[in-house]
């Protein structure tokens, strides 16, 4: 091993890199910790402090100009740990109204750097949010004791109305997910959670200022950094003006007290949403401040959902008003004529298939069986149409059927400006073809014609049906926002969608849906001097069978579409008929009658007992 | 063989030993500075990180203890299946570990996770030790070179696998042992000036020379290429002259090209260096055609690669991914915007500047405890001895550790005959080398962001353990010297 010694004297380079580095290094730290001032002095007077400014959000006004959202100030009490001296714990928590266990328990979350992990004890750090007004007034009066405690102004939202709270949405603290999306927001920062505090958050948000200042060693802030010339001062959030006429959005609220349903209503000429209420709903209110956090929780545990909005999120068969669709399609496709007539006994009987109707006369022309809302007619249309020798097969036909009700808008979001809307459902060939492993044909399916089965709809897209209808063959997408400060709403929802089905058989339904309410099931819905037209629903379930309604007035120049749907309300004449018709007379008359003051408070106190299953 | 029976008490090496408690003392007082929170802080619960170091170094002791009484023959034996063992560990983690900032290289066990890249450190230089002990192994054969090299690239390879290229890094320090078990030494040499060229090519690269269209950082790696190139010939080749001829050749062409671009018409100069340079290495070639030493040739290799190596390391910065990319030139000082990119560097600096000579005292630090600094607790926990124990301090952490890795080196060179100790000892004398070298000139600026730990300070088991295993293997190899003489 002769080898072995051969390289010792490498050794000695080795140890002179090693000694190399640490002298380097020594002298490095030599040039920065003695010889350099410099980078004692930007200790000294350290490190910018960049502050955000937060700009004001924007704010929301009605269709009519009245204010519905707003700022309001609120007060969050800030703790600089060093500073805080001598503190009166006793006193301090009687000023705010807290427990002691409370006051420890903040006290030692603050310094926990897992749940903090921006904590310094020289800078303040947020240790209790968003007081109100008066707890903030019976606190600032003994500030002067607790040192070491400051109060920091912040905005939340302020509602006028107790109403909407499902468009309006709330607001709540970032989460790491929202973060990681966007760079915009840091730790802390509030962002919208639903409704159009989410869908328009970047318009209402605004942009984020900064303002430099300069602190010292300890994070103590000296003053601004050069007079402010760094500062960017926050660009304050766009203003939205809802389409929401918000005495609709209330009576609409006040009528579905008690129940379960929704009520929308639609300006057909422009897709712009009137009102949109859900019950059971809450006071938007409840969503802003300190107690906002506990609020949500019982919201949110509540077993009839308050915080679901059914009028997109909610599912529904739609029952009879779906006939129309049904009309339009058989129509079209040449499968009836308005003159066709078919036979109800009592009910729709082939091949020893039976879906049952009420008493009317037998056979019966479409007008007649819109207006009666007679089930056989359009089974038998149904029938005839899978049947039909214009198509290959029951496959094709009723692919041409889905072809139909997806323009109209059915089976897919119809793109509101909400988040959370839910597509309802439009069964297809395929879905038939797996379920009854292709052995299937008109009968088979035989009650989607009368909205009833596979078939679902949000109470939106039913409203949305009655808004097609009354423009005869198009509509605008809905809409919740008309304008936006300073920018134009998107163009999704200025451009006319048209279905398949031509003008002159909208009239025919038109005509149906009229003599509806004249002669026919929504006899409940005429009002005197308006030219309503309506359709009724009773859509069977599990339970007792919801009540619907969708109709729009006046006839010629529809100015309001509207659907309502109570769930287990039962026949679409018990609630569907009257508090449509009562909307309808809101809207167009601008207030209700002293006849219909009394139905509507007789209709608000109507209660539907749910029992205590979870909705 | 007969069972030796070693005297532990009394052939252990107590000088590491010492050597060793006092890092990990003072390693634990920073991560105290580092982590204080003023107030009652309890140092000694385990939910503060301070608490948790505790338990780590307590179970590191137990487990060198439970190293110590290990016979070197189980570790020479065991040193291909271990290497093999944790090869194949690495690369599971690759794929049973979560996503940690687009790292995979923790293994979560629990109530803590552990980091394989730093265990595989002590197996491969076990592999590495127990390779250049064969008998028969020569650095002349290209077989055994291979293997060698396959030792070092395997597990590194993994670890970039994991997205951990710093930790990956820390495998070139076995290159510093190969040096000393006799790879040649000009492959050392061009290592240096590899580096030279990068830090000063690229790093000086967007300033301009005076009022000349020149580039500082060309201007300067070009006429260090002729001047390493005439230091080459002096050194390895046959005369002297041809040395000086090469030095003054270029730099009297340098010189001249300078004064004509500074009063005449302004120009490139580096144009002119770079046909210097062309023309040297054509010169060399024809010494090598006209003496067929070889030694000429490869000069002349030398002095093309420097010109390749310069453009290629230009091209490259412009391939590296944004923040690597960032991280390089922060370094350099080119993009130097304390909001962005170099605000670690920089508050780290300023940590550390504001120390002054004495430091302000223990647990009385302000820069790291406002947050300025980033994981103060871990990779710049350099800033918190820099700032709290001032220069005093930290130069005195800096020769401790000087005097850790040359008693290291001691221990090495004291194995007589026996390679097999000699290899490991280096192999631990080079990692703790890179690990200081790269930490602490990351933190004072010299070296670029790469997130590798101080050995004994920085927080955390996984690099405790790493380097506690790596120590007392030495030691126990160590006990069981042979005297040389």
């Amino acid at each position: 091993m002769n080898n072995d010694y051969r390289y010792e004297n490498r050794k000695f380079v080795i140890v002179g890199i090693v000694l190399a580095i640490v002298v380097v290094f020594i002298g490095r730290l030599c040039s920065l910790q003695i010889v350099n001032d410099e980078y004692k002095q930007h200790a000294e007077s350290n490190a910018f402090l960049e502050k955000t400014i937060y700009p004001s959000r924007g704010v929301m006004h009605d269709r009519n100009g009245k204010l519905l959202v707003s700022n309001q100030p609120a007060y969050d009490v800030m703790v600089c740990m060093r500073n805080v001296k001598e503190l009166d714990t006793l006193a301090f928590c009687q000023a705010l109204g807290i427990t002691r266990e409370f006051f420890d328990k903040r006290m030692s979350d603050v310094k926990n750097r897992r749940l903090n992990p921006g904590y310094s004890a020289y800078t303040d750090q947020l240790f209790l949010g968003q007081l109100t007004a008066e707890e903030f007034a019976m606190f600032q009066e003994q500030l002067y004791r607790f040192q070491g405690f400051s109060i920091q102004r912040r905005t939340i939202r302020h509602y006028t109305y107790p109403v909407a709270g499902h468009l309006f949405g709330d607001l709540g603290e970032v989460s790491k997910n929202d973060m990681a999306k966007d760079d915009y927001y840091r730790r802390g920062d509030y962002i919208g959670k639903q409704g159009i505090e989410s869908y328009y958050e970047k318009q209402l948000r605004g942009e984020k200022g900064t303002e430099v200042l300069l602190r010292d060693a300890y994070g103590r802030v000296k003053g601004s950094y050069l007079d402010g010339q760094k500062d960017v001062p926050p660009v304050p959030g766009k203003n939205l003006t809802l389409s929401i006429d918000v005495e609709l959005q209330a009576l609409a609220e006040r009528l579905l007290e008690n129940k379960i349903g929704s009520v929308v209503a639609i300006e057909p000429s422009t897709g712009e949403v009137l009102c949109m209420a859900s019950s059971p709903t809450f006071d938007p209110q409840m969503l802003v401040g300190r107690k906002r956090g506990e609020n949500h929780h019982l919201l949110s545990q509540d077993k009839q959902k308050p915080l679901l909005n059914r009028t997109i999120m909610g599912t529904y068969p739609p029952g009879s008003t779906f006939k129309t669709t049904q009309a339009l399609t058989y129509l079209h496709e040449g499968i009836i004529t308005p003159e066709t007539q078919f036979p109800c006994a009592l009910g729709f009987r082939h091949r020893g298939l039976h879906v049952g109707c009420h008493v009317h006369g037998s056979p019966i022309a479409l007008v007649p069986s819109l207006a009666t809302s007679c089930n056989s007619y359009y089974c038998w249309g149904l029938y005839r149409m899978i049947g039909s020798e214009r198509y290959k097969s029951p496959q094709e036909a009723l692919t041409r059927w889905k072809d139909h009700m997806v323009a109209m808008g059915f089976g897919y979001r119809l793109g509101i400006d909400l988040p959370g809307e839910a597509r309802g459902f439009i069964p297809n060939a395929a879905f038939y073809d797996k379920w009854y492993n292709k052995h299937w044909n008109g009968l088979t399916i035989i009650s989607i014609s009368i909205g009833q089965g596979e078939v679902t709809l949000t109470p939106l897209q039913i409203a949305n049906l009655g808004a097609t209808i009354a423009n005869r063959g198009y509509y605008i997408t809905p809409h919740i926002v008309k304008g936006i400060e300073g920018e134009p709403i998107d163009s999704l929802y200025t451009t006319p969608k048209h279905t398949m089905v031509d003008a002159r058989h909208y009239e025919t339904v038109v005509q149906g849906m009229r003599e509806a309410v004249l002669n026919g099931t929504c006899v409940g819905a005429n009002l005197p001097g308006i030219e309503v037209c309506g359709k009724t629903g009773t859509a069977q379930n599990r339970g007792k069978d919801h009540s619907a309604f969708m109709g729009f007035a006046p006839m010629n120049d529809p100015k309001i579409a509207v659907a309502v749907y109570v769930e287990n309300g039962g026949f679409g004449a018990v609630f569907g008929v009257p508090i449509g018709a009562l909307i309808m007379e809101q809207y167009l008359t601008g207030a209700l009658s002293e006849e219909s003051q009394k139905k509507a408070q007789t209709i608000q106190n109507r209660k539907i007992d749910y029992g205590n299953q979870e909705r | 063989m007969a069972i030796r029976n070693v005297n532990l008490w009394r052939s252990i090496d107590w000088v590491t030993i010492i050597l060793y408690f006092v890092l990990v003392t003072f390693g634990w007082l920073s991560i105290c500075g580092a982590t204080y929170n003023f107030g009652e802080h309890d140092f000694f619960s385990f939910s503060t990180f301070t608490g948790k170091q505790l338990v780590w170094v307590c179970c590191g002791v137990v487990l060198a203890l439970v190293l110590l009484n290990i016979e070197k023959k189980y570790y020479e034996m065991m040193a291909y299946p271990l290497y093999a063992a944790f090869i194949v560990l690495l690369i599971a983690t690759r794929f049973l570990a979560e996503d940690i900032n687009g790292s995979y290289s923790w293994i979560d066990l629990g109530p803590f996770n552990l980091q394989p890249a730093e265990f595989a450190k002590f197996a491969t230089a076990l592999a590495l030790a127990r390779l250049l002990s064969t008998y028969g192994f020569s650095m002349e054969k290209r077989s055994d070179v291979a293997k060698m090299l396959l030792i070092i690239i395997l597990p590194m390879l993994t670890i970039v696998l994991q997205n951990e290229t710093g930790s990956a890094l820390v495998y070139l320090a076995f290159f510093l042992v190969l040096y000393r078990e006799g790879m040649t030494g000009s492959l050392l040499a061009v290592g240096v000036c590899a580096v030279l060229y990068f830090v000063i090519g690229v790093g000086q690269g967007e300033k301009l020379l005076e009022s000349m269209p020149v580039n500082v950082g060309e201007f300067v790696v070009f006429l260090l290429i002729p001047l390493f190139t005439a230091l080459m010939v002096a050194v390895y080749g046959k005369r002297m002259s041809r040395a000086w001829w090469i030095a003054g050749v270029n730099l009297g062409g340098t010189l001249i090209a300078w004064l004509f671009s500074r009063y005449v018409v302004p120009f490139d100069i580096c144009i002119v260096q770079l046909v210097l340079c062309g023309c040297t290495a054509l010169y060399l070639l024809y010494l090598y055609v006209l003496s067929r030493y070889a030694s000429y040739l490869l000069i002349a290799l030398f002095a093309l690669g420097s010109i390749g190596f310069y453009y290629s390391c230009n091209m490259l910065v412009d391939k590296l991914k944004p923040h690597q990319q960032m991280r390089i030139l922060v370094l350099l000082g080119i993009k130097d915007d304390p909001t962005g990119v170099g605000y670690n560097i920089n508050q780290s600096k300023i940590a550390i500047g504001s120390g002054g000579l004495w430091g302000k005292g223990f647990l009385n630090g302000t820069q790291t405890k406002l947050n300025y600094v980033p994981e103060q607790h871990t990779d710049f926990i350099f800033c918190t001895i820099g700032e709290e124990q001032g220069f005093m301090g930290s130069a005195f952490i800096l020769i401790l550790y000087a005097v850790f890795i040359i008693r290291i080196i001691m221990l090495a060179e004291r194995q007589g005959s026996n390679k097999f100790t000699r290899v490991f000892g280096y192999s631990v004398a080079s990692i703790f080398t890179f690990h200081l070298f790269v930490n602490v000139g990351m933190v004072i600026g010299l070296a670029p962001v790469i997130g590798i730990p101080l050995p004994f300070f920085s927080y955390g088991g996984s690099s405790l353990w790493g380097f506690t295993i790596l120590l007392s293997i030495l030691l126990r190899l160590d006990a069981e010297r042979e005297s040389r003489f």
